[in-house]
């Protein structure tokens, strides 16, 4: 049972975190790797505002607007000074790694008895005795779920509209007399909000930060969007952005049954790499498959 | 009035491969206007919508609209005013979205793209009747996505789409090309409709002469980035297939093929 609310905990920590690279790789076609900096970003920012005494929702919320920067300084390497897409990416990731550590002072905080939002004690009167064990779990998953629909509305505005069309077809974008680039940068903007929001919520659940807790997100968000929007592909009444936080509580199982059958928590990132290989090589042949027979 | 005054274009500059495709040309377009514009592959009937649209850089020389330069205006500018219709039905609309989307997407153009609700509902029958004219059945299917579609019905939307807010020019490029013959007389039909209700000035490059002969009011031949026959008015409604065609053959043998 243990195993199970830890793999759900994580699942929809991962999934805000999931949510983010969606809109990157999947709407947008663009391979963001500043998650992998932007993830510890958020993580910093809400664990020393948090040590510092501040409220931790809010502090959550600075960590959102951090990642925006962050997604904005991505978007104009990229889009204004014209360098790749996955340079601009490697780029603000190993600059972010310093810029972590100065934010937090050095490269772990630790918040010992400090309110976050998993462990507060307004939730005294909220929550009844009976679920009290499942606080964390149920917090992450309200949270994940909020930022699930945030996104579902914001993709139905006019602005989301252009979003999806900018990665479904940028010349429809210019044709619509609208600029591709700030597009992509609206885009990263939310997406790299998302991911450091999610960066937020690790650091208030493990009450910890630490400047190489980044390592692998990109990997792991993306196996969450495969395997979620592939497993519900044809499910019709599922929303992609379901199928998102589905696939990263998926993921995170697998990652777990795998550790259970012997491996050790530090061969948790190699699990990681080659379960995301696994999947990658999988989907990918089904593809083929389907071309063969058209 | 659209204006092309003194342009060059090379491609390659610099290179080995330099090949200069446009030296001095000249074009004037009046108001109302419903220009065809035909001519051999690589005669630069593409690379001037390209360089009208913006979507690639003069070398030397103006583009004038209505007297104003827009030379240096960046291309998504440019659209404000421009509709345009590419030969690959894929490009004038967005296949992992709905009809309905696609069409509230071609709705707004112009205005600002916020976070009010992307699809407004008041104007849903008038996308629905607007479908209707295409006799396609399209407006009872206004969830399905449009990538499920078939070229020519995507290219019947793509049309729609580009002429559905007020723009003053219409760029066709090529855009009865993909479709199968009995389709791209459909859609050349409704092309003609279109730009007369809506008085667009219009610029269409064909293979197709009979299309070229048929529709508009001005007839242009481009040759090796040089309008080697322009004609308009009754002059122009005078000509026949068979005497574009004898030119085509004219130059086809300069050339050597």
């Amino acid at each position: 049972m243990g195993v199970i609310i830890g793999v759900l905990e994580q699942g929809f920590i991962y999934g805000i975190v999931a949510l983010g690279i969606y809109i990157t790789y999947q709407i947008l076609d663009f391979p963001d790797l500043t998650v992998d900096g932007s993830f510890p970003l958020g993580a910093a920012v809400s664990a020393i505002l948090i040590v510092n005494g501040m409220n931790p929702y809010l502090a959550l919320m600075i960590s959102f607007l951090v990642g925006v920067l962050a997604g904005i300084c991505t978007g104009i390497i990229h889009v204004k000074l014209k360098v790749r897409d996955l340079l601009s990416g490697i780029i603000m990731m190993t600059g972010l790694y310093s810029i972590n550590l100065r934010i937090a002072g050095k490269a772990n905080v630790t918040m010992f008895k400090q309110e976050t939002v998993f462990e507060n004690a307004a939730y005294g009167a909220l929550i009844p005795e009976a679920l009290r064990s499942y606080q964390t779990v149920i917090m992450a998953f309200v949270i994940a779920v909020i930022m699930k629909l945030l996104l579902d509305a914001y993709l139905k505005t006019k602005s989301g509209y252009l979003l999806r069309a900018a990665g479904d077809n940028a010349t429809l974008v210019t044709t619509l007399a609208k600029d591709q680039g700030m597009v992509k940068i609206v885009g990263l903007a939310i997406a790299n909000g998302l991911v450091a929001l999610g960066g937020g919520v690790m650091a208030q659940q493990q009450r910890y930060f630490d400047v190489s807790m980044g390592t692998g997100t990109m990997v792991l968000g993306l196996a969450s969007v495969i395997i979620g929007t592939k497993l519900l592909k044809n499910v019709s009444f599922v929303k992609p952005t379901t199928a998102v936080l589905f696939g990263a509580v998926a993921y995170k199982a697998c990652v777990a049954c795998a550790i259970s059958l012997g491996l050790e928590a530090r061969d948790m990132k190699l699990v990681m790499a080659t379960l995301f290989l696994v999947i990658l090589v999988v989907t990918v042949d089904r593809k083929k498959k389907v071309k063969g027979n058209a | 009035m659209l204006e092309l005054q003194h342009v060059d274009k090379y491609y390659n500059p610099g290179t080995v491969n330099e090949m200069c495709l446009f030296k001095d040309f000249n074009l004037k377009i009046n108001d109302g206007e419903f220009v065809s514009v035909v001519g051999s592959n690589g005669s630069g009937k593409t690379s001037m919508l390209n360089l009208v649209c913006g979507s690639i850089p003069v070398d030397a020389g103006k583009i004038l609209v209505g007297g104003t330069d827009i030379t240096k205006k960046k291309d998504f500018l440019r659209y404000q005013n421009i509709g345009r219709v590419y030969q690959d039905p894929a490009m004038g609309t967005c296949p992992n979205m709905t009809i309905l989307e696609n069409m509230s997407l071609a709705d707004n153009k112009g205005k600002k793209f916020g976070l009010k609700l992307g699809t407004n509902k008041a104007r849903i029958e008038y996308y629905k009747e607007q479908l209707a004219r295409l006799d396609l059945g399209l407006e009872d299917k206004l969830d399905i996505k449009v990538g499920s579609l078939s070229g020519g019905q995507r290219q019947a939307m793509a049309l729609l789409m580009a002429t559905m807010t007020p723009i003053e020019f219409l760029i066709l490029d090529e855009h009865t090309a993909a479709l199968d013959p009995k389709t791209a007389d459909l859609i050349m039909e409704l092309t003609d409709q279109i730009v007369k209700e809506k008085h667009l000035t219009t610029i269409m490059v064909t293979h197709n002469l009979r299309y070229a002969v048929e529709y508009g009011n001005r007839l242009v031949m481009m040759h090796e980035g040089k309008a080697i026959l322009d004609k308009a008015g009754e002059e122009k409604a005078s000509m026949k297939v068979e005497e574009i065609l004898g030119l085509f053959t004219e130059i086809s043998i300069e050339c050597g093929n």
